[in-house]
């Protein structure tokens, strides 16, 4: 099986293989092969469009923690210029599992938080694979805090398997750090911009979630609970997490018709890491047609509509 | 019939059929932490708590709401509100069907209880979680009736109280429980904000999404001795971090321990401790002597023979 590729993108897989073998076969052969090539090019669209016009929310969550699914520090510089990033939470240290800073949208200065997961097994254990522990939550509050202050909008890109469940970060209140966020990000007067960039996992992803809106990219996830820690607890076995998944409705297409979601940012066909580029060209115009949308209107009527929308959730 | 059961009173009597070692129901009740035998009349009068042991035995929403409040003037508020299955969540049993289960055995629309009342004659809003419907668990209604309960409080500027025991977030709501969170932690923040003050207690045990919202916001944290409170359940973390966890992690203690609480409060002087920093919190005179709570005991020797008639049983 093909690393690369996930279960249910095999046959892809195994067409990429095959035009692979070809060009090496074309590149010293005398017979001209291009056209087959070309051929399986298409069939590989073809198919790649097939399998991802029906993807279960458990494919989707499969997609959402794909091994080259881009993370933040892969979109920060292709969004944003001048990212200066910023370290610590004057308390206790600098977790390193949410990087923030400053940086320029087009002209615009903006504070820019994400959760980072880490690509190399070292980086990974580095950035505790994008489980943040109470310092993460209270380094992205003091620099949202500081972002009301220098009236610069917050863009938060959210991409975590869940806060951090280990002894230390309850002991330093993992809980509180993360309640803290909810409660002033409901006021904090500067935009916020919440973008669900790969797996939004329960609390720990709301911690830095609460805004004026909230975006997904077309394959990003968000649930209250893993679907594999719900099958563990209601169907008693983690084999049943296709069915858990499906249950709570964990893509953007189900959040979005609850009115939780407010928009779903289309991904390039096969996913964003098969064009980080366009999907980060893609985000970037996201950000700023909805900064100018919150231009328009008026800071206290933006948390006015922040805070009767926290309102009505369930309504 | 042994000479022995003729003395008992008829609901203590065991059915020939029944296990031996069980306490029977009825007059008597087994401490689940030292085993005591325990007369219940003497157990009620202590609020529950364990007269032997100090243990602080889990009590209902409504039975929590009676102790605190004062007798006169209380009212149940926003008893309508119900939960709503939007998913149309399913597992093996339909949620709608837990629901009505859950609804039918506790006789509660959902998780929290809300009154309005006084304490020490101070007026107050009271909110109590009933663990027993689905573990406590927050979802859309108990969400919403906290908000209605704190924005009550926040326009008759009268403070909040809550009792909460919770596992966390109601994972068959999925995102509109994650969302309750931001909900009310939104309206807490209104209150403080405001000045009027909210007490969270909590009580055994709190995880997860109520944990990491309304539980830790209180401008004073209280917990009863020995709850047990945090953001991971102890079992998620072990299994985290492989290794065994130190005695007495996340219990009342641990908490104030390490920051988390201003203080533990042993059942029987919640009230007047409460009125006591409420009083002082609204700048009102030292609340009138608190209805005494003390624990009459029936006197030893009657306690003794009861618990030597259950032992006699029980051999």
């Amino acid at each position: 099986m093909n690393p690369n590729y996930l279960d249910f993108e095999q046959p892809i897989a195994e067409l990429e293989v095959k035009i692979e073998e070809l060009q090496l076969v074309g590149s010293d052969a005398e017979m001209d092969i291009s056209a087959e090539i070309e051929n399986l090019r298409k069939k590989s669209t073809r198919l790649t469009e097939k399998i991802y016009a029906n993807l279960s929310a458990w494919d989707i969550v499969k997609v959402a923690r794909h091994p080259k699914r881009p993370y933040s520090l892969d979109y920060i510089p292709r969004i944003f210029t001048e990212f200066d990033e910023l370290h610590g939470d004057r308390h206790f240290g600098d977790d390193k599992a949410i990087v923030g800073g400053i940086a320029r949208l087009d002209d615009r200065p903006v504070m820019v938080i994400g959760q980072e997961k880490g690509r190399a097994v070292k980086d990974k254990v580095y950035r505790n694979f994008g489980m943040p522990k109470p310092e993460g939550y209270r380094k992205a509050l003091r620099l949202m805090e500081m972002a009301e202050r220098y009236k610069m909008p917050v863009v938060t890109l959210i991409d975590t398997p869940g806060a951090y469940p280990g002894i230390d970060s309850e002991e330093r209140g993992i809980s509180e750090s993360i309640a803290q966020n909810l409660a002033v990000m409901s006021r904090l007067a500067t935009p916020i911009i919440c973008i669900v960039i790969g797996e939004g996992s329960s609390g720990g992803a709301l911690g830095i979630g609460v805004g004026d809106h909230l975006a997904m990219l077309q394959y990003a996830t968000y649930f209250v609970i893993s679907p594999e820690g719900c099958a563990n607890i209601i169907w008693k076995s983690s084999d049943h997490a296709p069915d858990a998944a499906e249950a709570m409705g964990v893509t953007s297409t189900v959040l979005e018709d609850l009115g939780i979601v407010d928009a779903t940012i289309p991904e390039p066909l096969g996913g964003a890491h098969r064009d980080i580029d366009m999907m980060a060209q893609r985000i970037k115009e996201h950000i700023s047609e909805q900064l100018s949308a919150l231009d328009q209107v008026s800071l206290d009527d933006m948390l006015e509509r922040r805070y009767q929308r926290l309102m009505s959730y369930g309504n | 019939m042994s000479w022995i059961d003729k003395i008992l009173p008829a609901g203590v009597r065991k059915s020939e059929s029944s296990d031996r070692a069980s306490v029977p129901e009825g007059l008597w009740k087994k401490c689940v932490k030292c085993d005591s035998v325990l007369y219940r009349p003497d157990l009620e009068r202590n609020n529950d708590v364990c007269p032997k042991c100090d243990h602080h035995m889990r009590i209902g929403a409504r039975r929590r709401l009676d102790i605190f409040l004062d007798e006169d003037g209380r009212e149940e508020i926003y008893a309508d509100i119900e939960p709503v299955d939007r998913l149309k969540f399913k597992d093996k049993k339909r949620y709608k069907d837990r629901l009505n289960a859950a609804q039918k055995s506790t006789g509660e629309k959902d998780a929290l209880v809300a009154m309005s009342g006084a304490l020490s004659g101070m007026p107050v809003v009271a909110v109590a979680f009933e663990f027993n419907f689905h573990g406590g668990s927050m979802g859309y209604a108990v969400g919403e009736k906290f908000a209605r309960a704190a924005r009550q409080a926040l326009s008759d500027g009268v403070p909040l109280v809550c009792f909460s025991a919770s596992g966390g977030a109601r994972m068959q709501e999925a995102l509109i429980s994650l969302m309750q969170m931001a909900k009310t932690s939104a309206v807490l923040e209104r209150m403080k904000q405001s000045s009027v003050p909210y007490v969270s207690v909590m009580t055994d045990p709190i995880y997860g999404g109520v944990s990491a919202s309304l539980a830790l916001l209180g401008d004073i944290n209280v917990a009863e001795p020995d709850a047990r409170a945090g953001f991971a359940g102890p079992n998620i973390i072990e299994q985290t971090i492989r290794q065994k966890l130190p005695k007495g992690f996340q219990r009342s203690e641990f908490l104030l321990e390490h920051g988390a609480i201003d203080m533990i409060v042993h059942r029987n002087d919640m009230r007047a401790t409460l009125a006591r920093i409420l009083a002082k919190l609204t700048d009102q005179a030292p609340p009138a002597e608190v209805i005494s709570t003390e624990l009459e005991l029936a006197e030893d020797g009657e306690l003794q023979a009861g618990e030597q008639a259950v032992r006699a049983l029980d051999d």
